[in-house]
């Protein structure tokens, strides 16, 4: 049974032996002659505006906050949704009490205004 | 030694050396990123328990989930001026000595405890017997479960939102 | 066959390390990740209970579900929490915020 996990153990080598060998190739191999112009910040080409160690808005945390809440509905779901055949009607329902009070959730954040983007 | 001990000792190697990157980087992005490989490290040993569902949500909600909630508080917090600080407090010490007794009591309590425990029973998995113990016996768990998202939901929002109405 | 002592002693061994980080950390964040760290070396322990011990059918499974369930939720409070401290003190070393200590 292990043995089916065998091509995931060798794509994640694959991938994590091609990402190092191609930085520690380009690093060897790749001539570095560094002069001032080359290691200030590029911006398009134009001078950079101000610093790039801004904070970043609160509603990045507040997405994710959202997609981790809603990540652990889908993990109660995935084992019901197996065996949603042989438990009928009750396991209807209490899926969709679970569902229900989550929705609540979801309404208040609505209403506080935490899915709008832009203010 | 067959295979699978080998393999077992290759993930509890790599688990270990991520979690002591974890706990001893000087930058904490690279703990966030030590993180990550703690977890699909302990996510290949549930795979080695037979818990595949387990293994899925570990990847799920802790790699796909809650390292992307701690970089994005780092990014919020982290002034990365601030470099060449401690990171430790005063208490590397104690806390130490204190560390290791707990950990030789655990390795005492596991190696002497449980010597009597044999092999396993051979696996009889399916993710089915997991969905009808969940939602039939442990059904009051589960819809607390939903209360407990609730109240975070809220909670999160309202230590969150403070800011919005600052700005 | 991997015997269960070698799973438990494995789980200790995280244990330790989360505990130290969650000693040692200054940052707050530090001090929450150590703690997840802890979180998985007590699933571990379910885990490997629930497989060697037939008579507990899959019990440790499920608490360990409900365990990573309620990681999820600490996680995006004590987070929010962080973003808190670090509002009101401009920092969250937690050794500076020490306005509530003799």
């Amino acid at each position: 049974m292990l043995l089916s996990y065998l091509p995931i153990l060798i794509l994640v080598l694959l991938a994590a032996g091609f990402a190092l060998a191609t930085l520690f190739l380009s690093s060897a191999l790749g001539p570095r002659r560094p002069s001032k112009d080359k290691l200030s910040t590029y911006e398009c080409g134009i001078d950079p505006v101000g610093s790039a160690r801004e904070r970043f808005s609160v509603k990045f945390y507040l997405v994710a906050m959202l997609f981790i809440i809603f990540d652990i509905e889908i993990v109660f779901l995935y084992p019901w949704a197996v065996i949603l055949n042989s438990l009928g009607l009750f396991g209807l329902v209490e899926m969709f009490f679970f569902l229900g009070i989550l929705l609540i959730g979801l309404l208040y954040v609505w209403k506080k205004g935490g899915l709008e983007w832009t203010t | 030694m067959t295979v699978i001990q080998v393999v077992f000792f290759l993930v509890a190697a790599f688990t270990t050396a991520a979690a002591f990157l974890v706990v001893l980087a000087k930058n904490i992005v690279h703990c966030a990123i030590a993180l990550v490989f703690t977890f699909f490290g302990v996510a290949a040993l549930y795979v080695l328990l037979d818990a595949e569902f387990l293994a899925a949500v570990q990847v799920l909600l802790y790699v796909g989930g809650i390292t992307i909630l701690l970089l994005f508080a780092i990014m919020l917090t982290s002034r990365i001026s601030a470099r060449g600080v401690r990171v430790m407090n005063e208490q590397v010490g104690m806390s130490a000595v204190v560390v290791f007794a707990i950990f030789a009591l655990l390795a005492i309590a596991s190696l002497k405890g449980f010597a009597l425990v044999g092999s396993p029973p051979p696996a009889s998995y399916a993710t089915a017997s997991l969905g009808r113990l969940l939602l039939t016996t442990y059904v009051l768990p589960f819809e607390a479960v939903s209360i407990l998202l609730l109240a975070a939901m809220v909670g999160a929002i309202i230590l969150a939102r403070r800011e919005r109405e600052k700005d | 066959m991997v015997p269960l002592s070698h799973y438990l002693i494995l789980s200790a061994v995280l244990f330790a390390i989360g505990m130290f980080g969650a000693l040692t950390r200054r940052n707050a964040i530090g001090i929450l990740m150590a703690l997840e760290l802890m979180f998985n070396a007590v699933n571990l322990n379910f885990v490997a209970f629930s497989r060697y011990l037939p008579s507990t059918m899959l019990q440790g499974q499920i608490f360990a579900i409900f365990v990573i369930t309620i990681a999820a939720a600490e996680a995006a409070v004590g987070l929010a929490i962080v973003l808190g401290l670090y509002r009101n003190f401009k920092t969250i070393n937690v050794d500076e915020i020490n306005l509530m200590k003799w």
